[in-house]
Parts: structure tokens; sequence; C-alpha cells
């Protein structure tokens, strides 16, 4: 009897493996995902250097990499304008980003969720009260109102995440509103009244588990444009500070030599946020597929 | 012990809206008494369900109110009690079945943990006990193999079982009265006789009362001691089992008994009742009923009509017998 049960979860675990794997787009995603991951983790035995070494070895400043004669040995995408290993640094730099991310998208989905269920579960006034502050939230620019918020707090990167998290809250909060007000009103929720539930057994045993299945969708394109807005503050000097390794960071202390040839130090940066970013949101479409019930492929 | 375990007195139910005052139920007054069944039978929108969801205080609110009325329950006034303490009632003391056993169960859950849970809340159980309980009650509900079906999904059980499902969570805590909001409606015709012997059996079993609300006659016939017919949110007969089907009084009552299709009698053409329920919003005046009743004089288009006792528990809502009188 356990082996027909198991056989049971067993298939729907492998339908949703079948459904990733069909998914060709989703597939990259999390290929990309997953290696990026792997990099944050294992930063400390990848990166072939200290990615911020002092004092700093400005003899080797702007060095190229594994592409010229001029390089380096052990440097192999060359350094930036402190002689500090590129790889070392984008190593390093997406422990920054991606914890950045999640951090960020961690307290947009915690502040997000407690309010856009109380909205949608009890109504009225509440509900009406708190979607006003989130149209008055909705209406300022994202980025415009991190800024805002980081200058209020002020600068750093925990400053920075705490600013991009309460910034996505709005949108979070509009997900799982919308998603509580549909669940809400399913006879089994009626159910659950009748049978004596109280109101915070319902939310927490019947209607989140129900309606999160689009927060988790929405959190993984958060997450995208979490480490984007991050890169964009740090890149603005409001977010991480030097010496840490974050990529907008390190793109905004390397563009301006682009110019006079040391191109690398400012584009593997550059090319590290696109392919987080691509890759998250790849990964993200495809859940959207994979996860809603209508598209049985 | 008392033998009126649920006693409602003149009940009323209104909801608010922005058209204006529904008056679901108007001043409904029924009387249930232990181990007994009561049917409350009528058309759509005759505040069948509203009076049997006021019982448990479900009426979702705004826009709904009680607004008046008692409703007694082993002595206590169910609309004075606070929330907490009514949520000690719910599920414990009276339990609901509803009508949609398709979508009345918690898809992300297996049954064994919803009834489970249901025990656990309100007899604080360990899991384990919990379990060997919600075990025996499927099986008392007739779920075959229930080592291996406690802990199957929703989706995989079939219409039927899992109406059976939502009669073991609500019979899990033993309750003295269960309400069955047309239990029956969403099956087909064989699991239906299934379900309705299970219920009859298991109110024998548990010596539980029944407030059964549905618009099948038959259905009424097989299971039900008194029965209540309303009409426009309003009790218009109430009486015996088979005094309501021998010798109903009420015109609609009467209508209602000459629209079903009987396979004892000659062929004819099934009468209907003229007409259409009235809009709650805009009752006519008077009597509900006279629009579609064939006997409507005067005073029915003026004053709304006393339900009076004609013989002993037999009582009728209509002009024709407070003329007589």
């Amino acid at each position: 009897m356990d082996r027909k049960n198991n056989q049971l979860k067993e298939t729907r675990t492998q339908e949703l493996i079948r459904r990733l794997r069909y998914n060709k787009s989703a597939t990259f995603g999390l290929i990309i995902v997953l290696i990026l991951i792997l990099c944050a983790i294992f930063a400390n035995y990848l990166a072939p250097n200290n990615p911020s070494p002092s004092p700093p070895e400005l003899f080797n400043a702007l060095k190229p990499g594994f592409w010229s004669q001029k390089g380096i040995e052990g440097m192999p995408l060359g350094t930036d304008a402190l002689g500090r290993c590129v790889l070392s640094r984008l190593l390093f730099g997406a422990r920054v980003s991606l914890s950045a991310g999640f951090v960020a998208v961690g307290i947009a989905m915690i502040l997000g969720i407690t309010f856009g269920t109380v909205a949608g579960y009890y109504g009225g006034w509440i509900d009406a009260v708190i979607m006003r502050i989130v149209d008055i939230m909705f209406a300022f620019p994202a980025l415009l109102l991190a800024i805002v918020i980081v200058t209020v707090l002020g600068q750093g990167l925990s400053k920075a995440m705490i600013a991009i998290g309460i910034v996505y809250t709005p949108q979070m909060a509009r997900i799982i509103r919308s998603s509580v007000l549909y669940i809400k009103e399913m006879e089994y929720i009626e159910v659950q009244k009748a049978i004596g539930s109280s109101d915070r057994r319902i939310i927490f045993h019947h209607i989140l588990p129900n309606s999160i299945a689009p927060v988790i969708v929405y959190g993984t394109l958060m997450l995208a444009s979490a480490i984007l807005d991050c890169a964009a503050l740090g890149f603005l000097g409001l977010g991480a500070q030097p010496p840490t390794p974050e990529w907008g960071a390190m793109l905004s202390k390397s563009y301006s030599y682009i110019v006079s040839g040391a191109w690398w130090a400012a584009t593997f940066p550059g090319l590290a946020i696109l392919f987080s970013v691509l890759g998250l949101n790849l990964l993200g479409d495809g859940l959207r597929d994979i996860l809603d019930p209508r598209l049985k492929i | 012990m008392m033998k009126t375990l649920l006693e409602i007195k003149n009940l009323k139910t209104h909801f608010f809206t922005h058209e204006g005052v529904v008056k679901a139920v108007d001043g409904v007054s029924l009387k249930v008494d232990r181990g007994k069944t009561l049917g409350i039978v009528g058309e759509s929108g005759s505040g069948k369900s509203v009076t049997a969801l006021s019982i448990l205080r479900l009426i979702p609110q705004p826009p709904g109110k009680i607004i008046g009325g008692e409703i007694y329950f082993e002595g206590q006034d169910l609309l004075k009690l606070d929330n907490k303490e009514i949520r000690k009632i719910r599920g414990k003391k009276i339990s609901m079945i509803f009508q949609e056993p398709m979508t009345s169960l918690d898809p992300v859950f297996t049954i064994g943990h919803e009834i489970i849970e249901t025990i656990q809340l309100h007899q604080g159980l360990n899991k384990k006990e919990a379990r060997e309980k919600a075990l025996e009650i499927l099986k008392i509900v007739g779920i075959p193999d229930v080592e291996k079906r406690i802990d199957s999904y929703p989706h995989e059980l079939s219409g039927g079982m899992r109406q059976r499902v939502m009669i073991a969570m609500a019979l899990s805590c033993h309750p003295t009265l269960l309400i069955a909001d047309e239990p029956t409606t969403a099956l087909d015709v064989t699991i239906q006789a299934q379900i309705i012997k299970l219920i009859n059996d298991l109110k024998k079993r548990f010596h539980t009362s029944v407030i059964l609300i549905t618009h099948d006659l038959g259905v009424i016939a097989e299971m039900c001691d008194y029965v209540a017919v309303m009409y426009a949110g309003q009790v218009v007969e109430y009486a015996e089992v088979f005094t309501l089907f021998e010798k109903s009084l009420h015109p609609y009552t009467q209508g209602l008994s000459k629209s079903i299709p009987r396979l004892n009698k000659e062929v004819e053409k099934l009468q209907v009742i003229p007409g259409m329920v009235p809009n709650l919003l805009n009752l006519p005046p008077g009597c509900p009923f006279h629009p579609r009743c064939s006997y409507n004089f005067e005073k029915c288009r003026s004053e709304n009509p006393e339900l009076i006792e004609i013989e002993d528990s037999h009582l009728v809502k209509c002009h024709l017998f407070t003329e007589k009188r």
C-alpha cells in the first residue's frame, strides 16, 4: 500500500521535472541560476586570488587577461584599476548579489504576504487603507523610491537590500491579495469555518498554502530585478561600499577605463549582471508555465 | 434531558446590499427534537441555506446580519455567544455538510490530515490517537481500504467518496446536530441513495439530530420526521412528514407535490407552479405567494398571514385557513 502511494507522489515530482525538461528556456535559466548559486557558495575555493587584497597591488592595475601576452599569470580575466583580480571579484560578487537579491525579495515577501493577506482576508476599511498605501508606493518609479529610502536609512549594502525589499513589497502585496480574495471564497474555507477553525488557523493552514504558487513565480522574477536594482544602487554609489566586490559598484568604478582600452574590468561585471538576470527571468517564466494548472503539457 | 434540541424563534437575517435590504430570512421559527430529522424544503432563494448558516453564525458579515430572533441550542442562545464560544460549538456540537463535495476539501492536504485536524481541534488528542479515530470514522462512513485512502488527496477521490469524507469530518466529533445543506444535489442518483442511507444509519447510530435542506421532496420523504416548507424567507407550512404528503394545506406545498413525477399514477402533464420566486428586494405586499396563488383573494394582497396551528404540530401560513377559524 505504501508503495502505491509513493508512486503517486513520485509521478507528481516526475511530472514537474518532465515539464521543466520540455521547457528549454526554463532549463537554460535553471542551469544559469544553479551555476550562479554554486559560484556564490564556493567562491572561496573557486577564486584564484583574494578579491580585495590590502594594500592594493597598484603595479598590477588594469592588466588584461588570458587573451593577451601582457596578462599576468593567475589572473585569467585581468585586473581592475586597483590591480585586483576581476574573476575573483566576480565570484565573490555573485555571493553579494545573490544574497542581496534573496534578502530583498525575502523582505518583500514577508511584508507583502502579511499586508496582502490581511487586506484580502479581512477586506473592508483595512483593505482600503493598505491598498491605498500600496497605490501611493506604486506611483513612484521603483529605483527612485529605493534611492529615497537609502538616503533616509543611510548608504550601504544592507540598507540597499532593505530599501529594495520595501520597494517590492507593494507588488507582492497585490499579488497575494488577489489570490487570497479568490481562495477565501472557496467552499473548503467555509467548511473550515463550519468546523470551528479560527481565523488564524484558516489563514495559515488553508489560505496561504493555496495562494502561494503565484508568489513563487513572481518571487523568482523579482529576484532578477532585485539583483539589477541592487547593482544600480551600487553603480550610483548608494549600495555596497568599497572594497565589497559588488557587480554594480565594479562596473561604475571601471567603465571610465573602457576608453583607454581596458574594457575587461567593466565588461565582465556587466555580463555577469546580464546573465544572472536573464537566467532568473527565464526560470521565472518557465515556472509560471509549469505551475499553471491550465497549461497541461 | 430536554426533548427539544434546537429552537429557532422569529429569526431575521437580512442582507444589506447597494440595491436595498434583502430579507433572506424574515421571521422563521423552527424546532428540532433530539434524534429527529427536520427537513427544510423550498425553491432556490427561499432562505433555506441562510437559515442553516445563521444557526452556526456563518453569515458573511457584511453584507449579511442577523437582526433579530433567538436560536436556543441545548438551552443556550447561540446568537448571544462571542466568537470564541461559537467556534467551540461549530464542528463539535453542530456540524455542517455542504452541497459541493468536489470543492469542499482543501486540495493541498490529504483527507486524513483534514479529519485529524478537526479531531485535534476539538478533542485535544495527540496525533496518533486522532489518526486512530480518523481511521475508525472513515471505516464507519464506508470508505473502502481506509489504511490507504486516508493518505489520499481529494483529487484522487470520486464525488461520492468525497461526500463520505465530508460526512466523516462532520461526524468526527460526534455532534448532537448535523446540518446537511443539499448533501446529495451534486451527486448522481445511485450515489444519492447511498449517501441518504448513510446519513440515516449514522443518525441512528450516534443519535444525532439532523436538519436536512433540500429542494428534493423525494429525499424529504425518505429521511425526515418533520418538514418545514419555506417561501420567500418565511415558513409557510410545517408538519409531520406523512401529514405533509397526505394532506398538505398551503397552496404552495400542494403545488410542489403536484410538480413531482410519480410512478404509480396515470401519465399526465406535470403541473408547475406558475410564475417565479419573487425578488426578495421587492416583495409583493401582503402574502408573498399571492401573485402565483390560484386561490388568492382581497385579503392576500394587503395582509401577510400569520403562521397558525391548524391541528397538533401542523402549522400553516395562509388566509384560507385564518378565514375558516
